[in-house]
């Protein structure tokens, strides 16, 4: 278990680094503290899986510092760091059985034999793969042999931190959430830090405690997954969590108060700072709702998805969407039809060049 | 999946006539000599077995076929390893990987009378470049003409030169298409380098590698053109391999019988010992 | 560079090394070659090559050669590439069996067939035409030709050929259209292992041949055997030889490594 440092982290794949877009990694700070779960989020090309290889050491970063619980680590190769990674595709020793397999990396360091059984019997016992000990690991399908790769990782007694690096890629679906339960109660067994890649949000979300979402080599926001999704601090983040993701609208700013074509909208609290730049309203569809007064639009399209209804809006060209609950009834409008939405009031935010631009109102101020 | 079509037949079928007219034919004439006997003007007797036995019998014929397996043993023995040793020394990646490829694929293009020349020239006591410096620079007697052993030395040291370049390149592929994350994992793990070559890089390129060993078996089992260019066959008859012998006997004695029998058993030993090759290469797929 | 660099290093040296010495020995005249040791050419001459040119029992050996591999990789290719689709799509009776013996015939040792091709392209009545030579070499570069295009067609998914029969594309269409385009790196390979094989091979070349067709190699040996060892002429004859070699791989250098596998990586 280590505390983990990333300081003044930046990292360029080209020698002569000229300009911001050179580099993949533009400046990381984060701290993270021992044993925790996280997850690395964002889209392809955002830098997380630099930032993955960075921490393990299968990269040396242009500029910056790791520090494993205070101490420098950043030129250290991968197999002094006690660190333990997780690929895509699930990379095994063919040729050996499922027991050589997870015993490999014991065997490397020169562990007696009865550690060695000792720690593989554990860890087969713990990823329930005991039964097949004494197959040769070609054999197997892809899921049991992600696991033997994970159970490689985990067989160090000295495993400070283990990386998965979208590690679900080549499992079917139905057996993904399966896995997924596994990691978590991994996690919970083995007490090391784990630091979870991904690009699909509700791996992220069900795995880690804290998730730290990335955008083009720059980290965006890190909170708990409720936090991410109630409070987005960037409209990236609002955008790219939630199913469908957070509604932006196009604004002007007028004496204080936000304006949407005509229509002014209520935002939750007082505006940060100077509000100069791009503005924007951003508002979850979950906190849209069909009203007889609001802001005028036009339903677009409406889809079912079972246990709720996503209604599409159009007003003054800006699509709107809204989630109700439930599936579609007959009081539903239909394409075509006009509707007045309602934003939900201490939901609605300010966003400026895309960060969060608005605090909510303290009770204070909302009794004046 | 494939699906069941008779008709494909069709698009089978003008590789069948040209490939039969090439193999039927001449095997059904090579059969029917190596049956009979003849004395000329187109008159036949039949022989039976009698050919086959006097070949399997003689001392000739299994002094070729040794001096063969000898040969074949050496090839694959040095040009094997080595170039498997050359594949993994090569860069992966860069400016230098087409020109590598490149320089290395040039000898087996050349037509292999040429390099039976060109090592001929190379060789030459006095003149040639090797000859010259092994004979006046570092004093040793080397000529090939004379001597047996320099015969073999150069003959085998030609193969290698002309085709360990077939197994360099085909176990390079196999080496490029083993994905990084299988070395980072190596890395993570601690594997010394000697466990990433033999549990990572060995098991991958075994494909590739059974191909290359299976071409080299072939193809110098049959080899003729080479080393007749280069030693005649000599000195004496102690560079004749099978090939080089079997012409002797068909094209240059015109012994139809024995060299029709010859040609059957050694085309039988080809195809015997390549099943074998490849049944036990590919046993572990089959599982 | 790091240091295991100097194996490919040493290797690729000890390749060039007999070639060097082949190229330099065709700039001498024969006079310096016979008269002792030299490791450059002393008085550079290219008397050898003007020779060549300028003396058509010479030249028309190349020529001779380039047409009959032509036709023989034109002839290869284009039969072998029905033949692998219905390998790699269809089953159909006797299929293994098929593909197994056409693979035989590439281990047949050459020797084997000299003596019965001699007289069965007699009977024929196309001995000494390029046309025979090219047909002989079929025997070997056919059954390649399909291996090696067999293995690349089956990374091309079934789906590709049920898509375009389903937009209505007739076989030929799709075929021509659509399918070899998408295998083209194989028909790259396919073509360079046939031109390779028909370009380097002597003993059936010369078998076949007597003075019309005759090739290169066939023209080479003449001159080794002959009274009055002419090295240089000899060397650059060889020189000369190497360069539709040289040629062929610069163009498909970006495919050797890959294609070199034939598909089957």
């Amino acid at each position: 278990m280590a505390k983990i440092t990333l300081s003044k982290l930046r990292h360029s794949y080209y020698p002569n680094p000229k300009s911001p877009s050179d580099y993949a990694l533009k400046e990381v700070d984060l701290d993270w503290s021992d044993g925790g779960a996280y997850a690395l989020l964002g889209p392809s090309g955002c830098g997380k899986s630099t930032l993955l290889n960075i921490i393990s050491g299968l990269l040396v970063p242009s500029e910056g510092q790791i520090l494993f619980d205070g101490q420098d680590v950043t030129a250290l190769p991968p197999d002094q760091r006690n660190i333990a990674q997780v690929f895509q595709f699930p990379v095994i020793y063919d040729t050996m059985t499922v027991y050589d397999n997870l015993a490999f990396p014991l065997c490397n360091r020169g562990r007696d034999e009865d550690t060695v059984r000792r720690r593989v019997m554990d860890i087969a016992e713990m990823l329930e793969v005991t039964e097949m000990l004494d197959q040769k690991a070609a054999g197997l399908s892809p899921d049991n042999k992600q696991k033997i790769s994970m159970g490689r990782g985990l067989v160090r007694e000295d495993v400070n931190v283990v990386m998965f690096d979208e590690p679900l890629t080549v499992i079917d679906p139905h057996l993904k959430w399966k896995l997924r339960s596994k990691l978590k109660e991994l996690h919970q067994r083995v007490k090391a830090t784990m630091i979870y890649v991904t690009h699909d949000q509700t791996e992220a979300l069900t795995f880690a405690d804290q998730v730290v979402v990335m955008q083009q080599g720059e980290v965006v926001q890190i909170g708990t997954p409720v936090e991410l999704f109630e409070r987005p601090a960037h409209t990236f983040v609002g955008h790219f969590i939630g199913s469908p993701g957070m509604n932006i609208l196009p604004c002007q700013l007028q004496a204080g108060t936000a304006r949407f074509g005509d229509h002014t909208i209520a935002l939750e609290g007082p505006i940060r700072g100077e509000a100069t730049g791009e503005t924007q309203i951003g508002i979850r569809p979950e906190f849209v709702s069909l009203s007889d007064s609001g802001l005028p639009a036009t339903v677009t399209k409406v889809s079912d998805v079972g246990r709720h209804t996503v209604v599409e809006c159009n007003a003054n060209g800006t699509r709107i969407n809204a989630v109700l609950e439930g599936a579609a009834q007959h009081n539903t409008p239909e394409k075509g039809v006009d509707v007045h939405l309602d934003f939900r009031r201490d939901q609605t935010r300010l966003y400026v060049d895309g960060w969060l631009a608005t605090d909510p109102q303290t009770s204070t101020e909302a009794a004046r | 999946m494939k699906t069941e079509n008779q008709k494909a037949w069709f698009f089978v079928l003008p590789v069948l006539v040209l490939v039969a007219f090439n193999a039927l034919i001449p095997m059904m004439t090579v059969v029917n000599y190596s049956v009979q006997e003849t004395f000329g003007d187109n008159v036949f007797f039949w022989q039976g077995l009698d050919w086959f036995e006097q070949i399997l019998r003689s001392d000739r014929f299994h002094a070729a076929l040794g001096r063969q397996f000898l040969f074949t043993f050496l090839i694959l023995i040095i040009e094997v390893p080595l170039g498997i040793i050359i594949a993994l020394s090569m860069p992966r990646k860069g400016f230098w990987v087409p020109v590598c490829l490149v320089t290395m694929a040039l000898p087996m293009l050349i037509p292999w009378n040429v390099v039976g020349a060109m090592w001929n020239i190379f060789t030459l006591p006095d003149i040639g470049l090797l000859g010259y410096f092994l004979n006046h620079v570092l004093g040793i007697t080397y000529d090939m003409t004379q001597n047996p052993l320099a015969a073999w030395v150069t003959i085998v040291t030609m193969d290698v030169w002309h085709w360990t370049s077939l197994v360099v390149l085909l176990s390079y592929a196999g080496l490029v298409s083993i994905p990084d994350a299988y070395y980072q994992a190596a890395k993570i793990d601690g594997a010394s380098n000697w466990a990433v070559f033999r549990f990572i890089q060995l098991p991958k390129m075994k494909t590739v590698l059974t191909i290359a060993i299976l071409l080299r078996f072939m193809d110098s089992f049959n080899i003729y053109t080479e080393p007749f260019v280069l030693t005649g066959g000599g000195p004496g008859n102690s560079t004749t391999l099978l090939s080089i012998d079997l012409v002797k006997i068909a094209l240059g004695q015109f012994d139809l019988g024995p060299a029709a029998a010859m040609s059957l058993i050694y085309f039988a030993i080809t195809l015997l010992v390549s099943w074998l090759f490849y049944t036990l290469m590919t046993k572990d797929d089959l599982n | 560079m790091q240091k295991r660099s100097i194996i490919p290093i040493v290797y690729i040296l000890f390749l060039m090394l007999p070639i060097y010495w082949l190229v330099a020995m065709s700039f001498k005249t024969t006079n310096e070659i016979l008269s002792g040791f030299s490791l450059f050419p002393q008085t550079f001459t290219l008397e050898n090559y003007v020779t060549i040119f300028t003396d058509p029992s010479w030249y028309w050996g190349y020529i001779n050669s380039i047409i009959y591999v032509s036709i023989n990789t034109v002839i290869s290719v284009a039969v072998a590439l029905p033949a692998a689709y219905a390998f790699s799509r269809y089953r159909f009776l006797g299929d293994k069996q098929l593909f197994f013996w056409l693979l035989t015939n590439r281990m047949a040792p050459a020797a084997v067939f000299a003596l019965p091709f001699f007289q069965l392209y007699s009977a024929v009545g196309i001995f000494d035409t390029h046309l025979a030579v090219a047909l002989a070499h079929c025997l070997f570069n056919i059954p390649l030709a399909v291996w090696i295009l067999e293995g690349f067609m089956g990374g091309i998914p079934k789906e590709l050929d049920e898509t375009a029969y389903v937009d209505g594309y007739s076989f030929p269409r799709f075929f021509g259209t659509i399918f070899i385009p998408s295998i083209k790196a194989g028909v790259g390979v396919a073509a360079f292992f046939c031109f390779m094989f028909s370009w380097v091979e002597l003993l059936l070349a010369k078998t076949l041949t007597a003075v019309a067709a005759k090739p290169i190699a066939a023209t080479m040996t003449k001159t080794a055997s002959s009274a009055g060892y002419e090295l240089g002429l000899l060397a650059a004859a060889g020189t000369l030889t190497i360069i539709p070699g040289a040629i062929v791989i610069w163009f498909v250098r970006n495919y050797i490594a890959k294609g070199f596998a034939m598909g089957r990586v």
